[in-house]
């Protein structure tokens, strides 16, 4: 098996249509639990108080825009080198789940910053990335509505997405780039000094993971209502030719 | 009720924001599926009917 008969719209349908329920529920169940152990059973931060029950959602959001545009990057190169529709259409439908993932982190961010650092917003190399990543996804979605043939829109799309590529690694590594600014570094890490309590470390990765399978349960959502878009546009444009 | 102290309405106001977001999301892909998948089952309907 390759994972190229995948790029099959209906082996992906099928497929999908199976593993819907499953990762649906995984999702759910590790969301709920992470944010419920995050918010309710975790102590405050000594010097950061009960502000420190954001992380579970600030650090999954941030990670998921980011990865969110990695993943678009990848099906976006599969579709200007293979010509897979259903590459095309996966990046579609994950533009505006990485656009809100990106609204989660600079929204919860600034309300985390204004009583930490005195500020809601810094023009600070991190915080400016992820503006621009979200700016980038708004240009993003904004082109693909812009452009009549989808080829053609697939194909922009796909070039914008390599330049913004550019910003999201950025916002993944700005502050070791730029030693300077107000975010602190990453929040998991290996090394110890930098990496957060246990306490706190476990209902993290566990939010982490609910992110990351909501993430791919509505890019196979939607990715299933694209392919039914493109199967609507197929039929429309045969009934105008008969 | 979890004790959030002076700074509940920070903790609540993002947990709030990215609650309604994510929702927001779900409806919304919810909804676009359900118009897709009826707006194809009627032109498959109709194409049926006219060969």
């Amino acid at each position: 098996m390759s994972i190229w008969e995948y790029a099959n719209p209906k082996k992906f349908m099928e497929t999908s249509s199976w593993a819907l329920p499953w990762v649906t529920g995984l999702a759910v169940a590790s969301l709920l639990s992470g944010l419920i152990w995050g918010f309710f059973f975790t102590p405050d931060d000594y010097r950061q108080g009960s502000t420190v029950k954001i992380i579970y959602i600030h650090v999954p959001s941030a990670m998921m825009a980011i990865n969110c545009w990695a993943m678009m990057l990848v099906t976006s190169l599969v579709w200007l080198i293979r010509r897979h529709h259903v590459s095309a259409l996966a990046a579609k439908a994950a533009a505006p789940i990485g656009m809100t993932m990106t609204l989660i982190a600079l929204f919860t961010g600034a309300i985390w910053g204004q009583p930490m650092w005195g500020t809601w917003w810094a023009w600070d190399p991190r915080l400016t990335a992820f503006l621009i990543l979200f700016l980038f996804y708004l240009g993003y979605i904004a082109l693909w509505g812009a452009v009549d043939d989808p080829d053609t829109a697939a194909d922009l799309t796909s070039v914008l997405c390599l330049v913004g590529s550019v910003f999201a690694l950025l916002s993944r590594y700005a502050v070791l780039f730029w030693n300077q600014g107000l975010h602190q570094g990453a929040s998991l890490s290996l090394d110890k000094e930098e990496h957060v309590a246990d306490v706190f470390a476990w209902p993290l990765w566990l939010s982490m993971a609910g992110f990351g399978l909501l993430f791919l349960t509505l890019v196979l959502f939607r990715t299933r209502t694209e392919i039914r878009a493109r199967r609507l546009r197929a039929l429309e444009a045969r009934e105008r030719m008969a | 009720m979890v004790e959030l102290g002076k700074y509940a309405g920070t903790v609540l106001g993002a947990y709030g924001v990215t609650i309604v977001l994510i929702l927001g999301l779900v409806w919304q892909s919810l909804r676009q599926s359900a118009r897709m998948r009826k707006r194809l089952e009627d032109q498959e309907r109709r194409m049926g009917r006219h060969g």
